[in-house]
C-alpha cells in the first residue's frame, strides 16, 4: 500500500540541477523528503561491454568519455593497465607531464563544480567566474593536445608528443591564486551561502566508509585517505591531503577550494621536474595488434570525484576478457538515499550538489 | 491635476467640444500614458537587467538585435507572441488562462496611484497607500491560481511557496509603512512626498530618520516580488521554473510583463516613501533655476518625473545587483528571517518613529 498523503515527485531525469540525467524518485510530505530512490542508467553507454569487443587501441579513445570533466584520469588508468601488463617504465619527464596535466584537469573539474554548485544554490555569477578560469586551462589543453576535453593525449607507454609553453601554466597558477581569493570573498563571506550549507547534509564517517565513498567527500568527513599518496606517478611529490572534520556541505565546498591550492603546489613541483628532465625518453608500445599476457591487472588513481580504478582480466587475446570501471560518483549517488531522507526539497538540491555527482561516470 | 484639467477643458471649448466629452476623455489620457510608458519601461528593464547581469558576470549581454542589443526584448516579445499557447490537457482551463491576466492588471492599477510630479497623480485618494498595498498584494492570487491550475507538481510547489512567503513579508511592509505614515501624518502618497521637503534636503527624506524601515521594506519587497535571494517560487534549480513552468507564449509573456511592471511600480513606491519621490536632490529644481516663467513651469513637471524615475531606477539597479551576488535562501530560513527578525525590528522602528514624531515633529510639519 502506498501512503496517499505523500506526494511522489520525479526529480529528473531532465531537471536543471541533477547535472545530467539523474532521476530521483522522491516521496514528499509537504516539502519534507520521506524517501529518496535514485534511478540511474539514462546515460548508459555500455562502456564495459564495449571493451570486450574492441581491441585495446580501439577502445582507448572512448575511456575519457567516462568522465568528460576529468578525462585525463581515465586515460591514465587505462594506459597504466597496459604499461603494468607489459612492464614498461615511464621516464621522469613523461611522469611529470602526466602529473601536470592530471592536476590541471583536477583544477578544471573542481572549478566547474564550484560554479555549478553555486548555480544550484541560486547564485548566478560565480558560475561565470569559475568558467573564466577553467577556460584558461582548456585553452592550454587545446594547445598541447589539440582538444579541449576528451584529449586522448596519454598513449601506451608515454604521451602523444612533448609538452611546451609551460610559462602559460605558471601564469595561470598566478591568476588562479588571486582568483581563489575572489571566490572566497564572494562566496565564503556570504551569509546566505553559509546558512544553506553549514550543518546541512552531514555525512558521518561510518556511513561514508560503509557506502564506499572516497575522494573529497570522504576526506571532508575526517578520513585521511588520498590515493595520490600511494600512486607511483606522485612519488617524490610533496603535498598534504585536505582532511577536514566538518562533515557538512560547507566543509566539502571548502575542501574543494583548498584542493585547488594543493593541486597548484603539485603542478609547481611538476614544472620543476620538467625543467630538470628535458629529454622525453619514451619507449612507446606498438598499439596495433597489442596483446596483453593472460592475467588480471588493476590500476587506481585519485580522480576529482573519488577513487577511480580500472580492472582488466585478459586471456592473452588482443582484447580484454572482462573490463570493469570503478568510479566515485556511482557510490555517491547511492548515498543520496540516506542523506536526503528527512531533509527539505531545497536542502536536498544543496546536498546532492555538494557530493559532486556527474552522470556519465555513474552510468558508464 | 486640476491645472492640467482646466488646460484640457479650455482647449476643447476653444474647438467647440462640449465639456461632458472632455470630462470623460480626460481620464482616458492618463491610462493611455501609463500603459505606453509601462510597456516601454518594462522593455527597457528587461534589457537593462540582462545587460547588467552580463556585465556583472564578465559577459556582454544581448548585443545583436538592433544597435547595442536595444531591440532584443522587442524581438523576444514578438517571438513569444508568435508561439503556440499550450494548455496542458490536465490543467484547469479557465483558471489557467485567468492567472496571467490577474498578474498583469494590478500592476496597471498601482502605477496610477503614484504621484509622478506635483500635478500628475492620476488617482488621488486620501488613503492611497492602503490601496497600493492591497493591489500590490494581488499577484499572490495569480501565482497561486497559476500554480494550482497547471496541475504540475513543481508549479504547485511554486504557488504554495509564494503564498507562505508573501504572507510572511506583508507584515513587515505594513509596519514600516506605518512608520512613514506616522512621520508624514498622512496616508496620501502626494502628501507623504511633500512632507519630505524640509530644510535638510536629501537628509530630510524619510530614508534618514526611518532607515530601519527603509531596509526592512526593501528586503520585504524583494520577497514580495520573488526576486533573488527570495526567488523560491520560481527557483530554477529546484522547481524548474516554479509556477510558470507550464506557461508558454503570450501567457508566459504576461507573467513576465507583470513581474517587471510590479518591480517598476514597487521601486517607484519605495522612492516616493523614502527617497523623496519627485523632489529634487539639490533642494531647488534645475528648471526653475535656469528657465523662468511658463517654460520653466512646464519643464518642472518633466523634471519631477525625471527625478522620480531616476530614483526608482537606482533601486532597480540595486535589486539587479543583489541578484548577481546572492544565492537563494532556504525556505524555512526565509520564513524565520521574516517572523523572527524583520517583524520585531519593524515594530521597533514604528515605536522609534512615534517618539521622533512626538519630540521632533516640527521638522515634518
Amino acid at each position: 500500500m502506498t501512503n496517499t498523503n505523500l506526494l511522489k515527485l520525479n526529480l529528473g531525469p531532465q531537471h536543471p540541477s541533477t547535472h545530467g540525467v539523474l532521476r530521483l524518485i522522491l516521496e514528499l510530505d509537504g516539502e519534507k523528503i520521506v524517501s529518496c530512490k535514485p534511478d540511474v542508467g539514462y546515460l548508459h553507454r555500455g562502456m564495459e561491454k564495449m571493451a570486450e569487443r574492441l581491441s585495446y587501441v580501439q577502445y582507448y579513445p572512448t575511456v575519457d568519455r567516462i568522465d568528460y570533466l576529468a578525462g585525463f584520469f581515465y586515460s591514465e588508468l587505462f594506459c597504466e593497465i597496459i604499461e603494468k601488463a607489459l612492464n614498461v617504465e615511464l621516464s621522469e619527464r613523461v611522469k611529470a607531464i602526466r602529473v601536470l596535466l592530471l592536476e590541471l584537469n583536477r583544477i578544471a573539474s573542481h572549478l566547474l563544480w564550484i560554479g555549478a554548485y553555486l548555480m544550484d544554490l541560486g547564485a548566478v555569477s560565480p558560475f561565470f567566474y569559475t568558467f573564466r578560469e577553467r577556460e584558461l586551462i582548456l585553452k592550454y589543453f587545446e594547445k598541447i593536445t589539440g582538444q579541449r576535453m576528451m584529449n586522448n593525449y596519454f598513449i601506451f607507454g608515454g604521451v602523444r608528443r612533448d609538452i611546451f609553453d609551460i610559462e602559460d601554466v605558471e601564469e595561470f597558477l598566478e591568476i588562479l591564486k588571486t582568483k581563489i581569493k575572489d571566490y572566497e570573498r564572494i562566496i565564503d563571506s556570504n551569509p546566505i551561502f553559509l546558512q544553506r550549507t553549514k550543518g546541512k547534509g552531514v555525512l558521518e564517517q561510518n556511513v561514508a566508509l560503509n557506502g564506499a565513498i572516497t575522494g573529497v567527500n570522504l576526506r571532508a568527513s575526517g578520513v585521511n585517505l588520498d590515493f595520490r599518496t600511494k600512486h607511483k606517478l606522485y612519488e617524490g611529490y610533496e603535498f598534504t591531503p585536505i582532511v577536514s572534520e566538518g562533515k557538512d556541505c560547507y566543509t566539502r565546498y571548502r575542501a574543494r577550494v583548498l584542493e585547488l591550492n594543493e593541486s597548484s603546489k603539485l603542478i609547481k613541483q611538476a614544472i620543476e621536474k620538467l625543467k630538470q628532465n628535458s629529454a622525453l625518453n619514451q619507449t612507446l608500445i606498438q598499439p596495433i595488434g597489442l596483446k596483453l599476457p593472460a592475467g588480471e591487472f588493476y590500476s587506481e588513481i585519485e580522480a576529482p570525484r573519488g577513487l577511480a580504478s580500472c580492472y582488466v582480466k585478459s586471456d592473452g587475446e588482443n582484447k580484454p576478457y572482462r573490463l570493469k570501471w570503478r568510479t566515485g560518483s556511482y557510490y555517491a549517488v547511492n548515498l543520496l538515499r540516506k542523506l536526503l531522507k528527512g531533509t527539505y526539497l531545497n536542502d536536498a538540491i544543496a546536498i546532492a550538489g555538494s557530493l559532486d555527482i556527474i552522470l556519465p561516470e555513474v552510468d558508464k | 491635476m486640476n491645472y492640467l484639467y482646466f488646460l484640457y477643458i479650455e482647449f476643447l471649448t476653444k474647438h467647440n467640444v462640449p465639456q461632458i466629452i472632455g470630462d470623460i476623455t480626460f481620464y482616458c489620457i492618463p491610462i493611455t500614458i501609463i500603459f505606453i510608458v509601462l510597456l516601454l519601461v518594462v522593455l527597457a528593464l528587461v534589457l537593462a537587467e540582462r545587460k547588467l547581469l552580463g556585465w556583472f558576470t564578465q559577459r556582454k549581454g544581448p548585443n545583436r538585435v538592433g544597435f547595442w542589443g536595444i531591440l532584443q526584448t522587442l524581438a523576444d516579445a514578438l517571438k513569444l507572441l508568435c508561439k503556440e499557447n499550450i494548455t496542458p490537457s490536465s490543467a484547469d482551463r479557465f483558471l489557467f488562462n485567468l492567472a496571467p491576466i490577474l498578474m498583469f492588471t494590478p500592476a496597471l492599477v498601482v502605477l496610477g496611484l503614484i504621484p509622478y510630479s506635483s500635478e500628475f497623480m492620476f488617482v488621488n485618494f486620501q488613503t492611497n497607500v492602503l490601496i497600493y498595498i492591497i493591489f500590490a498584494g494581488f499577484p499572490i492570487l495569480s501565482i497561486l491560481i497559476g500554480g494550482w491550475a497547471s496541475n504540475n507538481k513543481y508549479s504547485l510547489f511554486g504557488g504554495m511557496r509564494n503564498v507562505s512567503q508573501v504572507l510572511a513579508y506583508e507584515l513587515p511592509i505594513a509596519f514600516s509603512l506605518l512608520g512613514v505614515i506616522t512621520l508624514a501624518s498622512s496616508m496620501n502618497l502626494g502628501k507623504i512626498t511633500l512632507a519630505q521637503s524640509t530644510q535638510y534636503g536629501v537628509l530630510g527624506w524619510f530614508w534618514m530618520p526611518c532607515i530601519i524601515g527603509f531596509i526592512v521594506m526593501f528586503i520585504s519587497i524583494l520577497a514580495e516580488l520573488n526576486r533573488c535571494p527570495f526567488d523560491l517560487p520560481e527557483a530554477e534549480s529546484e522547481l524548474i521554473c516554479g509556477y510558470n513552468t507550464e506557461y508558454s507564449g503570450m501567457r508566459f509573456a504576461l507573467f513576465y510583463l507583470g513581474e517587471y511592471s510590479l518591480l517598476f511600480a514597487n521601486a517607484l513606491f519605495l522612492s516616493v516613501l523614502f527617497l523623496g519621490g519627485y523632489l529634487s536632490p539639490f533642494g531647488k529644481y534645475i528648471s526653475t533655476v535656469f528657465f523662468g516663467g511658463q517654460i520653466g513651469e512646464i519643464l518642472l513637471y518633466f523634471e519631477q518625473v525625471f527625478w522620480l524615475i531616476l530614483k526608482s531606477f537606482f533601486i532597480i539597479f540595486v535589486v539587479i545587483w543583489i541578484r548577481a551576488v546572492f544565492p537563494r535562501m532556504a525556505s524555512f530560513d526565509l520564513l524565520k528571517f521574516s517572523w523572527a527578525f524583520l517583524l520585531p525590528i519593524s515594530i521597533l522602528n514604528l515605536l522609534l518613529m512615534v517618539l521622533l514624531k512626538y519630540f521632533m515633529g516640527g521638522v515634518y510639519a
